[in-house]
Parts: structure tokens; C-alpha cells; sequence
């Protein structure tokens, strides 16, 4: 067996604000349809990764006899972790047919358990950061950026030009929650949330779901979908306190993900035809594109500056508009799978001509965790 | 600041030194015996190279800013906006913390200026470090 493909993937039936369903049920609505995505039956599948909720939980609920599952939750990018493991499960055969959940009630905290970031007050993050008033990721996830724009020159437009661009984006996309054209002074007039970060750079917060199905490659040709092939995989995690980054001007997961994922593909810089980078904040796509090599450090807000990303540009990235305009539940990852496959089928809104090959970054925790997943259009 | 409605930390075995040092007005840390490394937070082993011989010592209480927000969004221990700093010690290791002393604006709170610790008492067993700027001349 060489290759293991995506042969399913849908989101939930509605995104935004969806007050009528359950976080569980956000899971099933997206598997649902990722099955009649592939044609597949809820028995055919053998494996079950989820995040925010336990694979024991989704497995009930679905009605599924699991040989193979994987709760890996480390924030956002559990998802890409969850696709790094389940082609590893696939390829030793531990299991034929993988469903990988998300579903968030993000918005309107429907059936939500008890999750919390960092657990009581006597954990290290209770100790040495809770008491100095962070309220969620706007004051923890924001803290390293004025080290980075210090360090780099990077300028207050420069980072607002972040949200502009994938608002270029969003606009080609009817299900984007913010489609409407901004500007660069748009965004520096926004209610300021958290200095330097005003409202239009941070990710919206919204309801919604998402999954995916994986096969072996060899069985790609007996579905009805066009197959994503998965030619590369990478995973870390750094800390749970960003207060303890080892440096606050790059992310070390991303580093060691996004090596590990293009050293496995075999690919080069200029191979990658779309991009998608987690952007729960405007800053996150300039760690990535310089933590990943696209551009040299300090390069990467004169890159989105200058065009590189915009529509048109040399490197698309988050053209589904990102977490900034099109959707986030908290936990983004699987949607920006979701995008990437799109675009390999060649069913993207704002379609990439000719993608052949996406690059998906995910975050997970503030600057805590990161796996990262390319994939194909071409067979192996 | 109202005191009592920051969340409170609750020491374990393992990070009881540190804050029976606050208590007393001391900043302490941890080095290794067997490479020097200094580190933080607190546990009983060098997390460079797992050595089980760690010493604690008493720490400058001088550092810099790193970098910090300001969270415009509220929060029930402050009566407006406040700065969530990010501060390097000059024994080398960051923690959280917030300024203090200090108006909470983008002009007033510069990276990289030198800060000093200051404790605030939150109840009888927990005082929390927080920092200032460092006096011009250096008062201590
Ligand atoms: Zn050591």
C-alpha cells in the first residue's frame, strides 16, 4: 500500500449561527455528509478520530464499532493530526475506512461540555498566567506579536493587511460569515479587543462542523469523489503557557510540523499551489509563511503586502477567507482541510486554476501545538 | 485594583517554594547543580538536562519587557484597560506577569524597558509578583 486518500469531506449543512443543534449533533450533521459525500454507509467505517468531543462519544452517537480511534485534542489542529495518525493506522492496517469529526458550538454554546483551556488553578497555567488576567485567546494567543513587530519593523498596517486580503478572499465565497470589502483603515478603526490587535484581526466566533473520510489509495477509484491524496504529514506541540515560548517571534511546532510534512511529500517551496494557514489571529499567517520557509524571516507581512496571497497572487492562501472572515468554532483546523480539499476538487468557490498541490498549517492552544498536512490531486 | 478577584493560584508541591518566597518579598528561582541552567516554572528537575539536582536561589527581580497586550475587553479584578506583560528576567527566564505603577498605553508601556518586581499581597497564603518600571538611577 502507497498512499492513503481523502475520499469524503463535508462541513455541516449551515454554518454561522446555528442555535437549533448540539455540539455532538454539529459532529454527526458533518458526518452525515461527508458518508453521502463518499457513499458510504455509517457501518462501513472502521476508525473515528474526533476532538472536543471523545471518540467514545461519537462513536455512540454515530453507531459505529471502531477498531481504531484516536482522541488526540490539542486545540485546532487536532484535525491535521488526526488525518497524520489515521494514514499511519490506514497504511498498517489497523483500519479501512476512517471518519475524523469536528462540531462546535462555538456561538451559541449549545450541548457544550465543560471544556477549558489549561484546567483548575493549580495547574502551571493557573499558577503563572491566569492571575494576571488573560480572558481567552484574544490576551494570550496576541501576546507575542509587538515582540515580533518590534524585532522585524513589522507596522500596525501591515498586520491589518492580513484581514484585508482574506476578505478579498471571502468575497468570492457565499458561505464566508463577512464578505464585505475592507480596508486597511477598516480595520485600524475596529474596536481595539486586546493592543495592537483590533476586531477585524481576530478570528469571528460561530457554530458549525466538519469531517473527513480516508482510504487506502488503492481503493480511491471505487468512490465517487475526486481523491485527495495525503503525500505528507507533520506534527509538535510546544507548550500549553505562551508565556513559555521558546522564542516569541516563531513558533517552534510550526517549524518541526511544517518540515516534517514537506520533507515527507518531497516537495520544494515553489510545488505548493494553495495555503492554508490556521489564522485564529491576523498574525498567525506571517509566523507560518516564515516558519515554514515560503519566505525569510522578517519577509513575510511585505509579502501579504505586496499581493503574494491576495487573489491573483502567487501563493493563495486561506482562500476560503481564513478564520478572520469565513468561519471559526474554535477549533478551525477542519475547516481548512475542508478548503484545501475543495480545492483540489476543484470545487472551490474561489478556485485556485490548476491546484495541484495544498499546504494546510494548523494551530492548536496559542502557539501551543501545530500538524500540518499536505496533499494532491495527482495519484501516486 | 479590587483585590480578591484575580483567580488565585493554588500552590502544589512542587511550586511551594516560589510563592512561600513571594510571601516573604523574594523572587525565587530554580538553577540546575549540574549545568546551570536557570528555569522556570518551578519544578524539581532541570528541564534542559533532567538532572534531579536543582537549587533555588533568590532572583534579581530585574528584568525587561518583553512584549504584552493591553485587554480593552474588561475583567472583574480592574476598573479599565490593563497590560498583560511578558516579562524577561536578567537571569534569563520569561514569565507572565503585569505592569504596574505605569499608565496602561502603548506610549507609556515601551519594549524592553528595565521593570522591577513588586509583590501584592492576595490573601494570607498567596502574594503575586508583579512589576514596575525600574526607578531612573536604579534605587536598588
Ligand atoms: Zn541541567
Amino acid at each position: 500500500m502507497t498512499s492513503v486518500a481523502i475520499v469524503g469531506a463535508a462541513e455541516t449543512t449551515e454554518l454561522g449561527r446555528i442555535p437549533n443543534t448540539s455540539q455532538i449533533q454539529l459532529h454527526a450533521d458533518a458526518a452525515l455528509n461527508a458518508l453521502a459525500d463518499a457513499g458510504l454507509k455509517i457501518s462501513d467505517i472502521d476508525g473515528v478520530a474526533t476532538a472536543g468531543e471523545s471518540p467514545t462519544a461519537i462513536a455512540q452517537y454515530l453507531g459505529i464499532v471502531p477498531t481504531w480511534v484516536d482522541g488526540t485534542a490539542v486545540g485546532g489542529c487536532s484535525f491535521m493530526i488526526h488525518v497524520r495518525h489515521a494514514v499511519a493506522a490506514i497504511k498498517n492496517g489497523l483500519a479501512k475506512t476512517v471518519l475524523i469529526t469536528h462540531g462546535e458550538s462555538g456561538r451559541s454554546g449549545v450541548g457544550r461540555g465543560g471544556f477549558r483551556r489549561g484546567g483548575g488553578d493549580g495547574s502551571l497555567q493557573g499558577q503563572f498566567e491566569a492571575p494576571y488576567g488573560p480572558i481567552g485567546p484574544p490576551t494570550l494567543f496576541t501576546l507575542p506579536v509587538l515582540r515580533y513587530m518590534k524585532d522585524f519593523g513589522m507596522s500596525h498596517e501591515q498586520l491589518a493587511m492580513v484581514a484585508v486580503v482574506q476578505r478579498e478572499w471571502a468575497a468570492m465565497n457565499p458561505r464566508a460569515s463577512f464578505r464585505e470589502p475592507i480596508t486597511v483603515e477598516d480595520v485600524l478603526a475596529s474596536r481595539m479587543i486586546a493592543y495592537p490587535f483590533h476586531l477585524l484581526e481576530c478570528c469571528l466566533v460561530t457554530d458549525g462542523g466538519g469531517a473527513l473520510i480516508l482510504v487506502s489509495g488503492d481503493r480511491a477509484a471505487d468512490f465517487p469523489t475526486k481523491p485527495v491524496y495525503v503525500i505528507g504529514c507533520g506534527e509538535s506541540v510546544e507548550t500549553p503557557m505562551v508565556s513559555q515560548m521558546d522564542d516569541l517571534t516563531t513558533s517552534r511546532a510550526f517549524r518541526v510540523a511544517g518540515a516534517a510534512a514537506m520533507r515527507e511529500a518531497g516537495i520544494n517551496h515553489d510545488d505548493v499551489d494553495h495555503m492554508m494557514v490556521y489564522d485564529a489571529f491576523a498574525h498567525l499567517p506571517i509566523y507560518g509563511l516564515e516558519d515554514l520557509g515560503f519566505v525569510k524571516r522578517g519577509e513575510a507581512a511585505s509579502f501579504i503586502w505586496d499581493g503574494n496571497t491576495r487573489p491573483g497572487g502567487k501563493l493563495p492562501l486561506n482562500t476560503n477567507g481564513g478564520g478572520l472572515s469565513y468561519m471559526h468554532s474554535g477549533m478551525y483546523g477542519m475547516y481548512a482541510l475542508q478548503e484545501s480539499v475543495r480545492q483540489l476538487r476543484g470545487s472551490a468557490p474561489a478556485q485556485v486554476k490548476g491546484a495541484e498541490i495544498s499546504l494546510c498549517l494548523g494551530v492548536g492552544g496559542m502557539f501551543g501545538a501545530s500538524g500540518c498536512v499536505v496533499m494532491s490531486n495527482v495519484g501516486p | 485594583m479590587p483585590k480578591g478577584t484575580r483567580p488565585v493560584p493554588q500552590p502544589t508541591p512542587e511550586t511551594q517554594h516560589f510563592w512561600d518566597g513571594t510571601r516573604e518579598g523574594e523572587l525565587r528561582l530554580q538553577r540546575c547543580d549540574a549545568c546551570a541552567h536557570v528555569y522556570f516554572p518551578p519544578r524539581p528537575f532541570c528541564p534542559k538536562c533532567s538532572s534531579r539536582e536543582v537549587s533555588v536561589f533568590r532572583a534579581s527581580g530585574k528584568g525587561k519587557l518583553a512584549s504584552y497586550i493591553i485587554n480593552e475587553r474588561g475583567h472583574p479584578a480592574w476598573d479599565g484597560p490593563y497590560s498583560i506583560a511578558l516579562v524577561e528576567l536578567d537571569e534569563g527566564v520569561r514569565m507572565m506577569s503585569n505592569i504596574i505603577d505605569c499608565p496602561q498605553t502603548p506610549e507609556a508601556l515601551v519594549l524592553d524597558m528595565p521593570l522591577e518586581v513588586t509583590f501584592e499581597r492576595l490573601t494570607d497564603d498567596i502574594t503575586l509578583p508583579l512589576f514596575r518600571p525600574l526607578a531612573a538611577g536604579g534605587a536598588q
